[in-house]
């Protein structure tokens, strides 16, 4: 469960998020849509602690993140934009070494990488080295590495981002399997029809601001536009005129 | 303690693969110091047996006017060849540097010497070129013993001994050991070390952080469930690993390398056995800290790796500063000294080098306050790295 409570975040003159609130609750998969520079890739980074917000806050299953930022940290498992891997370890080396970080025990390290190697089924490439992986290759195994300690709490900064329809659609079946699990699945994109056919709630940000949190019909009714497209450019509109 | 151990593995396996480091740490470093050093000694062995006992070739104009002066200057093994056309043609060769020195004997040189008057002889060289310098003070020397000669006969001449116009017989008595000797020479040596022991960290200094970061794999691990400072010293201390292999093999190198030097043809023997060896390793050791703290602290601040690169390159050249300024002032090691890092070290290896006594303080010193500096600049390192600008 992650709560977002009116965070705040400028860089220099930039102000990046000016009061974002939104709730993702446990079993579901919430979106954060937006287009470019909106804030998306901020916000997350707030709630897996590498950034602190100037205001605000923000609790990962209760805990702070800015207060205790180690054990809200443990309870996630966090996928950056463009997380990259150590090219001299093999795909299994690198997940190993997350585990280990994670303080997984030494004899149950080897068995808990096997298990999320199958999981994301990338057994085929595990124990080659990563250096000259493709996009799609690099991406499962950051999530694998990213899933390797078994976070409650799932973020996710643009996960689809240069996947081709085979990946993206694997990546799909595993955020569904993670939700069917029972965790609280976050994550962002600017692709319209990938947050529409995947979340259960959806969080559209513009300039820095929440300009609809709500399930997809929701967003259809209030905005009055059948196409979620539309909705989607009619909600960023919103928040522009104010 | 123990994800700082696993981050400490993971780096020294990481970059146990990667060739670019392994090159820089296991093979440039330790091998750039003794090459380097095989060279320059081979060739001041060179430049100091050339003198007197090689003949060299003199250039000089108007030869048949003084017959006896050529074959003066022949038995000094001087080869006199035939100059330029004329006096103005020797000047513009010797600026032009195609002659180093030329002499001139003027037509009237024969009639001057028989009148007792001074001969006029004209020796040209440049003296800002100071390897054409050695040639023209050999001829200089040459002349200079010439004219002593003809003083000496003209006095015998007149019932004068030539005695009478040496007053003072003085004779140069060097105390310098040939340890003593090597020292100005090896003191170089201890640069090597430091420039080897900086090499062998510098890419994992680099990979740790900048490459790090322009991978794209710094903010998935700083999300993980660790602090900073663990990662950030489970990272030095990697660093250092590399930085204390590299300093250990440069110390081998040298002291295979110096077996093969003809040191004893420039009068010098170097106090460099396996015992110093090791004494070397535990001087220099402290130093390895503030490596590895200044690299990373330098290539956590860069951009990229390219800039990073840029940057550390300056750090490998800052260790020479302090050993550059005493050595051009010629001081002598003092107590103030041995607070200075990289300039502690290389005093007492000149020391140990030059086998005299070392001072059991100085290296406390020097052992303590290096060590010192390196923990205060791990600790700064260590807090940098908590700061959000670290992502870029």
């Amino acid at each position: 469960m992650i709560v977002v409570n009116d965070i705040y975040k400028s860089f220099g003159a930039v102000r990046a998020v000016r009061g974002v609130s939104f709730a993702a609750p446990d079993g579901k998969i919430t979106g954060l849509l937006g287009p470019n520079g909106a804030g998306k890739s901020t916000t997350l980074r707030v709630l897996y602690t590498v950034m602190k917000p100037d205001r605000g806050s923000a609790m990962i299953d209760g805990v702070d993140v800015v207060a205790d930022s180690l054990a809200a940290r443990r309870r996630i498992g966090a996928l950056p934009h463009g997380a990259g891997l150590y090219p001299h370890l093999s795909a299994r080396e690198n997940i190993a070494y997350y585990a280990s970080i994670c303080g997984l025990e030494k004899g149950h390290i080897d068995d808990k990488v096997e298990s999320i190697v199958e999981l994301l089924e990338i057994s085929d490439f595990a124990d080659r080295r990563t250096k000259g992986f493709s996009q799609g290759q690099r991406t499962k195994v950051a999530l694998a590495r990213a899933l390797v300690h078994d976070p409650q709490n799932i973020i996710l900064d643009e996960p689809s981002n240069g996947l081709d329809v085979m990946a993206t659609r694997s990546l799909r079946e595993l955020i569904l399997k993670l939700r069917d699990a029972g965790r609280c699945v976050l994550f962002s994109s600017h692709v319209m029809q990938e947050v529409a056919a995947l979340c259960d709630d959806i969080v559209i940000i513009a300039s820095g601001r929440v300009a609809i949190d709500d399930t997809a019909d929701g967003i259809r009714n209030r905005t009055g536009c059948d196409d979620l497209e539309d909705a989607f450019v009619r909600a960023i509109h919103m928040v522009g005129l104010e | 303690m123990r994800t700082l151990l696993i981050v400490f593995a993971k780096e020294v396996l990481d970059n146990f693969r990667d060739r670019r480091t392994l090159i820089s740490a296991l093979v440039m470093g330790p091998l750039f110091g003794p090459i380097l050093f095989a060279f320059v000694i081979n060739l001041s062995i060179e430049r100091s047996l050339s003198d007197a006992d090689q003949s060299m070739e003199l250039s000089l104009i108007g030869a048949e006017h003084a017959p006896n002066l050529v074959r003066f200057l022949e038995s000094r093994n001087l080869d006199i060849v035939a100059g330029p056309a004329g006096r103005d043609a020797a000047i513009a060769a010797v600026k032009a540097g195609t002659l180093d020195v030329v002499v001139v004997v003027p037509g009237e040189f024969g009639a001057q010497l028989a009148d007792g008057i001074p001969a006029k002889i004209e020796l040209i060289s440049d003296q800002a070129n100071t390897q054409a310098e050695r040639d023209a003070r050999r001829a200089r020397d040459a002349l200079r013993a010439y004219g002593q000669e003809l003083a000496a006969i003209r006095l015998v001449a007149r019932g004068v001994s030539p005695l009478v116009v040496r007053p003072i017989d003085l004779d140069d008595i060097d105390v310098s050991t040939p340890s003593g000797r090597s020292g100005i020479l090896l003191g170089m040596m201890s640069y090597f070390f430091i420039f080897a022991l900086l090499m062998g960290g510098m890419y994992l200094a680099i990979d740790t952080t900048a490459g790090e970061r322009e991978r794209g794999s710094l903010e998935p691990l700083l999300a993980l469930p660790v602090t900073r400072d663990q990662l950030m010293l489970g990272k030095i201390a990697a660093t250092c690993v590399f930085m204390a292999l590299s300093l250990l093999l440069s110390l081998c190198s040298f002291y295979v390398a110096l077996k093969f030097m003809p040191f004893e043809q420039l009068g010098m023997t170097p106090n460099f056995g396996p015992s110093v060896v090791v004494a070397a390793f535990f001087i220099l050791a402290p130093f390895i800290l503030i490596g590895a703290s200044v690299m990373t602290l330098v290539a956590s601040f860069t951009k990229s790796y390219k800039e990073a690169q840029t940057w550390l390159s300056i750090v490998l050249i800052a260790p020479t500063l302090p050993i550059l300024i005493v050595s051009i002032l010629t001081l002598r090691p003092q107590f103030e000294f041995m607070f200075v890092p990289s300039l502690s070290q290389h005093l007492l290896l000149v020391d140990m080098v030059k086998n005299e006594p070392v001072n059991m303080l100085h290296v406390a010193v020097s052992v303590g306050s290096t060590l010192a500096i390196g923990a205060l600049l791990t600790w700064i390192c260590a807090r940098l790295y908590r700061r959000e600008g670290l992502l870029g």
